[in-house]
Order: C-alpha cells, then sequence, then structure tokens
C-alpha cells in the first residue's frame, strides 16, 4: 500500500469534487462547523450523534454502520474521503471505523480542514443531496482495536504509545487544553507507554510528515517497529491520528487503537498508573 | 459579520476562580480573522489548537506558566509569548 492509497492532498480533491464514486465526508470536532460552510459536495459523519451507541459506552454495532452509510449515500465501491477540523483528529478516527468495518476504499485529505481553509480554497454551505444506498458492512476487525486488558497485558511487553500532549501524560492536566479541565478520574499514564503526541506526526499546516520522517520520529523515541503497538489517548481519536500514521502511513502491522483511552483507564480500580515524565 | 470584540470570549458561565484561561482576539486592521490559534509549552511543543470563532475569537484551559500562542493564517504566522495564572484570564490580542 502507497501513501497515495491512503491519502489524498487538496488538489486531488479538487478535481473530484463531481466525481459520482467519490464521497467528500466531513467529520469535525466542532460537529456544527459543516453547518457553516463545507468543501463542495461533502456530507457530514456527527462523531457523537451517528457513530456512538446512543446508551453503552461503545461504537455503533455492524448493523448501525450500515444503517449509517446507506442514510448518507455511500456505496461499497465508492472511495470515500474523510476530512475535518483540528488536523483531522475525527476524520482519522472516521477512518478507523471505516477499516474496522472493511470498506475498501478510505482516504484522508491531508491537512484536513484547516489547509482547506490557510489555502483560502471555496467551502459552501450547500447540502448535496445524494440518494440512499444498501450498504453492507464486514464483522468488526477486533485486530485494530485494543480494550482494557489488553493494554494491562501490554505494559511493559509492547509498544505503548500516549499521544496525549506532555501535560495530560504527566498528570498536570486531565484533558486537551482547549476543553474545560472538569473531568475526575485518575490523571497520569500507562507504565512503559512513550509520550510521543500526535502533533509531532503533523506539520503545523495539519499535513502529515513524510514517511522517513514519521519513520525517525519513532525510531528515536524509542519505538521498537519490530514490536506489536497499542496507541491510546482521552477518547481515541488522537490515537486514531497515530494509529493511521503507523498502520497506514508506515505499514506497520499490529498497530491497535485502545479508544477506551485514559477516560477508561484513567477510571479503572487497581490497575497501575505512572506520574510525571 | 459583525466586527472584532475586544478581548476573548465572554467568561460567563466559566470557573475562572479554577481554571488557568488564556483567550483573546485575532484581528487584520480591527477586523475578526478566521484562522487557527495554537498553544505550545515552554518547550514548544503542541498542546492544542482551536479555530477562531466568527468574531476572531479564542481561548485556552492550559497551567499556569510561560506559553506560546501561535496563530496561523492564511499566508501569515505570528506568535505571541504569554504568562498564565490560575485564577485571572490572560487577555491576548493578536494584530496579524
Amino acid at each position: 500500500m502507497s501513501r497515495s492509497d491512503v491519502l489524498v492532498d487538496a488538489d486531488w480533491v479538487q478535481a473530484h469534487l463531481d466525481d459520482p464514486k467519490v464521497v467528500i465526508v466531513e467529520v469535525d470536532e466542532d460537529t456544527s462547523a459543516y453547518d457553516k460552510n463545507h468543501i463542495r459536495n461533502a456530507v457530514r459523519i456527527d462523531w457523537k450523534q451517528d457513530l456512538q451507541d446512543p446508551v453503552r459506552r461503545d461504537f455503533i454495532d455492524q448493523a448501525g454502520f450500515e444503517a449509517l452509510l446507506s442514510a448518507k449515500g455511500i456505496a461499497n465501491d465508492d472511495t470515500v474521503v474523510l476530512y475535518g477540523g483540528n488536523n483531522n483528529w475525527f476524520a482519522s478516527y472516521a477512518y478507523w471505523y471505516f477499516k474496522l468495518y472493511g470498506h475498501g476504499d478510505v482516504r484522508l485529505l491531508d491537512g484536513g480542514r484547516k489547509k482547506w481553509e490557510l489555502d483560502s480554497r471555496d467551502l459552501v454551505a450547500e447540502v448535496p443531496a445524494r440518494p440512499a444506498t444498501e450498504y453492507k458492512a464486514q464483522a468488526a476487525d477486533s485486530s485494530i482495536r485494543a480494550f482494557r486488558d489488553d493494554v494491562v497485558a501490554a505494559i511493559g511487553n509492547l509498544n505503548l504509545v500516549d499521544v496525549r500532549s506532555p501535560d495530560e501524560f504527566s498528570g498536570k492536566l486531565l484533558a486537551p487544553a482547549h476543553l474545560p479541565q472538569e473531568q475526575s478520574q485518575r490523571p497520569g499514564h500507562v507504565p512503559s507507554a512513550r509520550n510521543i503526541p500526535w502533533a509531532k506526526n503533523a506539520n503545523d499546516d495539519g499535513t502529515f510528515k513524510s514517511d522517513e520522517e514519521l519513520k525517525a520520529l519513532y525510531e528515536a523515541e524509542g519505538i521498537d517497529l519490530a514490536k506489536d503497538t497499542i496507541a491510546y489517548c482521552r477518547i481515541g481519536e488522537r490515537s486514531a491520528l497515530t494509529w493511521f500514521v503507523l498502520h497506514e502511513l508506515l505499514g506497520q502491522q499490529n498497530v491497535k487503537n485502545y479508544d477506551g483511552s485514559w477516560t477508561e483507564y484513567g477510571s479503572l480500580v487497581g490497575v497501575p498508573i505512572e506520574l510525571g515524565n | 459579520m459583525c466586527g472584532a470584540k475586544a478581548g476573548g470570549p465572554d467568561l460567563a458561565g466559566v470557573d475562572v476562580a479554577n481554571e488557568t484561561i488564556i483567550q483573546g482576539s485575532v484581528t487584520r486592521d480591527g477586523e475578526p480573522v478566521n484562522g487557527y490559534v495554537r498553544l505550545l509549552d515552554e518547550n514548544n511543543e503542541f498542546t492544542a489548537e482551536v479555530p477562531t470563532s466568527a468574531t476572531g475569537q479564542f481561548r485556552f484551559f492550559a497551567r499556569p506558566g510561560k506559553w506560546t500562542l501561535r496563530a496561523l493564517v492564511p499566508g501569515q504566522t505570528v506568535d505571541r509569548q504569554v504568562v498564565a495564572s490560575q485564577g485571572t484570564a490572560v487577555e491576548v490580542a493578536i494584530a496579524v
């Protein structure tokens, strides 16, 4: 798999805005951003309402994913291009869902909404009409998802990559600094985890660094790329971006995203936690 | 589009006493600019990023200490150094 199979630039998207087999999908942390404007012909997936189980803490099941994509007018043989704000955090999270449920051709727009805006490219308010499809998802691929027991078993054994900011890793903050710090669970990190903030994967404009730079980054941080890896953050969206880097761009096998992440681990009774750097 | 408002977003409803707030606005010739503001820690490590609001405003919940704000707008990047403390929101006006 090459980089262009999973990542496209803004010129590519611009050239495919009217391609009926390419579906542009905006997935934003700020779920109201799409209402203001979006890339022409883009549809929206709301990471809170569309991708989460409405009752228990889990994501939508296979039938739910099928219903969602059918309603959005996405067919199994469509090329899906995901993009969003905040450096593609939630677009990466949605990308991971699309892979989890076996979508054939899904890609990220490099730099997401930010790069598109900083390039002063057109955004529109008009919502496209896409006829519904009958999407068929595959059973969830658990090989790319880690659960809490996997994380506990990985301590001291596998690569654990904590992709939060240094202050969250050390326990000084409980959430990203643009969100109120009101959470009640314990601060800190999983013992033996390396802190490699997601932002190190990206340039200021939100585009990913080169494969060579990314490989050098993980090796310099002491990650043995021959070993299996689990990435986590606070709720699993930033770590989906790191999962994308390791699994999709660098082609590492056996990389899992722990979507329970710190909001789950930091609330577990009896598990080991480390504070500080 | 309404014009830029002085200072950061309204603090009504925010627990200012217990938070360490850095906020402000990004303007060009007094008009709000749509762009992004990044918060970098004392080691210049990325900590957070927000888009500016329609009125050019932004806010971070940080911790006491030295920070760098980096405003990204089309064609330009501007840095500002700030010192934040708990209980008093730091207001930063960034003209680009």
